[in-house]
């Protein structure tokens, strides 16, 4: 379990020459373009707060040329912050030398890549101890740790393969159980799954969800994919051109989206698999009929357990068993299916 | 010419510089070359010696050694190397017909020099290169340096060697490596600079030191290229090595010099196809190792 969240506080990146003679400036409001245009320097990151709790799936989303994937870097520190903190522990990772950034690296963080960045000339068991080996592990104990990963991804039998011999599934389940094997708090996932086809990637969220309810690191998921954000993300946080946009959960970001753009992104959203029993639920009415539905139950499978009794209302429970509330199902069909849009009503008023 | 008339003569003669001044220049130039040397004799002999020795040890074990024991050690070496059986055969047939012709002395005296100035070339162009890659600045100067090495004519060496280090195998052996040297430092720079960016990524993300990339990461993936750096030393110093017999190599190099002087047409000829036997076995065997050292990313998954 991990102990310790991160925090990033006021965090700006600026890719240039004088990079930081221009944070006053962008904090003043200079915009991306005119920063480029006027100076040539490209806005990275701007004033970024981020509080990713210990313990915790922490996804940020945004789709290409946000800033995620530079985001993810200064965490580690792989990519220098033009200005800002990042915490762990209470120490700003910004601010290590090089002694204890690598030290920080090797104990603290784990990393996986978009492109699984597996060293080739190396076994899977070769490639999963090689934390332990730069850490300076005797092989003798590094292997034994290493194996049980390979086992825990679903590997076993391949630990003697090179890593061009396999898919890229597998390969990234050798970057999982490579960064698994390090043990470290921070688990670093930069777009780990983007590579993989559809069924496979939801496989691999599979394995990691059920990983993390048993290892409770502080994971910081990176993605441009807004199902699996959901899927995934205890907390989410979404970028857009170096800025944040929204933070929430899944269903705060599903519900009530701050701008267009987010509106845009949550109208392809599967509902019924996001938002729970509870937060539909209307005020228990004393007649504990029906089926009985956990209050953090999400609407689909609400929706499946009455379907399959034959029910057409349930009874909302809390983690107890207690009665708390009730749901029919038009209240379920309505809040599943996406509301009508601003354009629908105007044209209705019409 | 008609036109010269109407000239200024500088621009019709071309305005050398006057002879006397280009003597002066060359003595003071020569003299003080040669007062360098002799003044720090001690320290050029210092340096010879252990060249002189090793590569007297060397061609005394391969010229001393039964043609059975050194034939049967290069086919293991050729067979392990490459683990083909054709390369293994080709490189019986070549050497037994090296020595059926007469030729097996010289022809271990030419490898001994290639053996000791290709490891030499190794050891001075591996750290060199490693440097490069690792500074823009350091690859600015020594490239340059490089380009000169690699243009400037072979025979043009020799001067500055003979000059500093006099005549006999010794300066040979330094005009080889440095005639080989410029493809092993190229190629390791190029093959450290080509190692994945994802990769090095990762290395940097686990906490490994300069050290540990290097020696983890950079050098194992850079391997095949380095391969091909020293399969083009070993090529580079066979065709130096008859160049070097100008100032007292031996072997095959300096038959083939007596043969030039001589015209013995087909003397000449049989020295030229054994080094040529000897290219191809270097060649195939070393180009055969560095594909096993790449069997790892053969794609075998689609």
């Amino acid at each position: 379990m991990a102990s310790h969240g991160i925090e990033i506080k006021g965090l700006y990146k600026i890719f240039g020459s004088n990079a930081r003679q221009h944070v006053e400036a962008v904090r003043n409001g200079l915009s991306k373009a005119e920063l480029n245009e006027r100076y040539g320097h490209v806005l990275g990151l701007k004033d970024i707060n981020i509080s990713m709790p210990a313990g915790g799936i922490t996804v940020v989303m945004g789709l290409s040329g946000s800033g995620k994937s530079t985001l993810i870097r200064h965490i580690n520190r792989l990519i220098e912050p033009t200005y800002g903190e990042v915490i762990y522990d209470g120490v700003n990772v910004c601010g290590m030398n090089e002694r204890d950034l690598r030290e920080f690296r090797r104990h603290k963080t784990a990393m996986v890549f978009q492109k699984f960045a597996l060293l080739p000339h190396r076994t899977v068991i070769e490639n999963t101890v090689y934390g332990l080996d730069i850490q300076g592990v005797p092989r003798s104990e590094s292997l034994k740790k290493g194996q049980y990963w390979i086992e825990r991804v679903g590997l076993s039998g391949f630990e003697n393969h090179y890593p061009n011999q396999l898919s890229g599934g597998m390969q990234q389940r050798v970057g999982l159980a490579r960064a698994l094997t390090n043990d470290a708090d921070i688990l670093l996932m930069d777009e780990a799954y983007s590579a993989l086809d559809p069924l496979i990637r939801v496989d691999m969220q599979t394995v990691l969800l059920d990983l993390q309810a048993e290892l409770k690191k502080t994971v910081v998921f990176i993605t441009h994919d807004l199902d699996e954000a959901l899927r995934l993300g205890d907390k989410i946080t979404i970028l857009r051109d170096g800025q944040v946009v929204q933070q929430g959960t899944g269903q705060e970001i599903v519900l009530s989206p701050a701008d267009d753009y987010i509106t845009a992104f949550v109208k392809e959203v599967n509902r019924g698999r996001v938002i729970q029993a509870k937060t539909v639920m209307k005020p228990f009415d004393g007649l504990a009929d029906g089926v009985h539905i956990e209050a953090t139950t999400t609407l689909e499978a609400a929706a499946k357990a009455m379907t399959e009794s034959g029910q057409t209302k349930a009874t909302i429970t809390d983690a107890a068993g207690a009665p708390i509330g009730t749901l029919d199902l038009q209240t379920m069909m309505a809040a599943m299916v996406t509301p009508a849009g601003s354009d629908t009503s105007k044209m209705a008023a019409e | 010419m008609a036109i010269c008339e109407f000239l200024p003569k500088a621009f019709c003669r071309f305005p050398a510089i006057s002879d006397s001044y280009i003597r002066q220049a060359r003595q003071v130039i020569d003299d003080g070359f040669r007062g360098l040397v002799r003044e720090y004799g001690y320290i050029i002999d210092a340096l010879k010696a252990p060249l002189q020795w090793f590569l007297n040890y060397l061609e005394r074990l391969f010229t001393t050694s039964p043609w059975t024991v050194v034939l049967i050690v290069m086919l293991v070496i050729v067979y392990f190397g490459s683990r083909s059986i054709r390369i293994t055969i080709g490189t019986a047939i070549g050497m037994l017909l090296i020595g059926l012709v007469g030729l097996w002395e010289d022809t271990m005296t030419t490898l001994a020099i290639v053996t000791v100035s290709t490891l030499i070339a190794i050891v001075i162009g591996l750290p060199i290169g490693i440097l490069m890659a690792r500074s823009e600045r350091v690859q600015g100067v020594i490239n340059p340096i490089l380009d000169v090495m690699q243009t400037m004519p072979s025979f043009v060496y020799l001067i500055p060697v003979v000059v500093i280090f006099g005549i006999g195998k010794v300066p040979g052996l330094i005009a080889v490596v440095i005639y080989a040297v410029p493809p092993m430092i190229r190629l390791t720079n190029l093959g450290i600079r080509l190692v994945d960016k994802e990769v090095l990524e990762a290395a940097d993300a686990f906490g490994s030191s300069r050290g540990q990339k290097l020696w983890n990461v950079q050098m194992p993936l850079a391997l095949p290229t380095i391969m091909a750096g020293i399969n083009q030393t070993i090529m580079m110093s066979l065709a130096m090595v008859v160049v070097a017999s100008m100032v007292g190599v031996g072997g095959l190099g300096r038959n083939t010099l007596q043969a030039i002087n001589n015209q013995f047409f087909t003397y000449g000829f049989l020295n030229g196809f054994a080094l040529v036997a000897i290219a191809i076995i270097f060649d195939r065997t070393s180009q055969a190792f560095g594909m096993r050292l790449q069997r790892h990313s053969e794609v075998v998954h689609g």
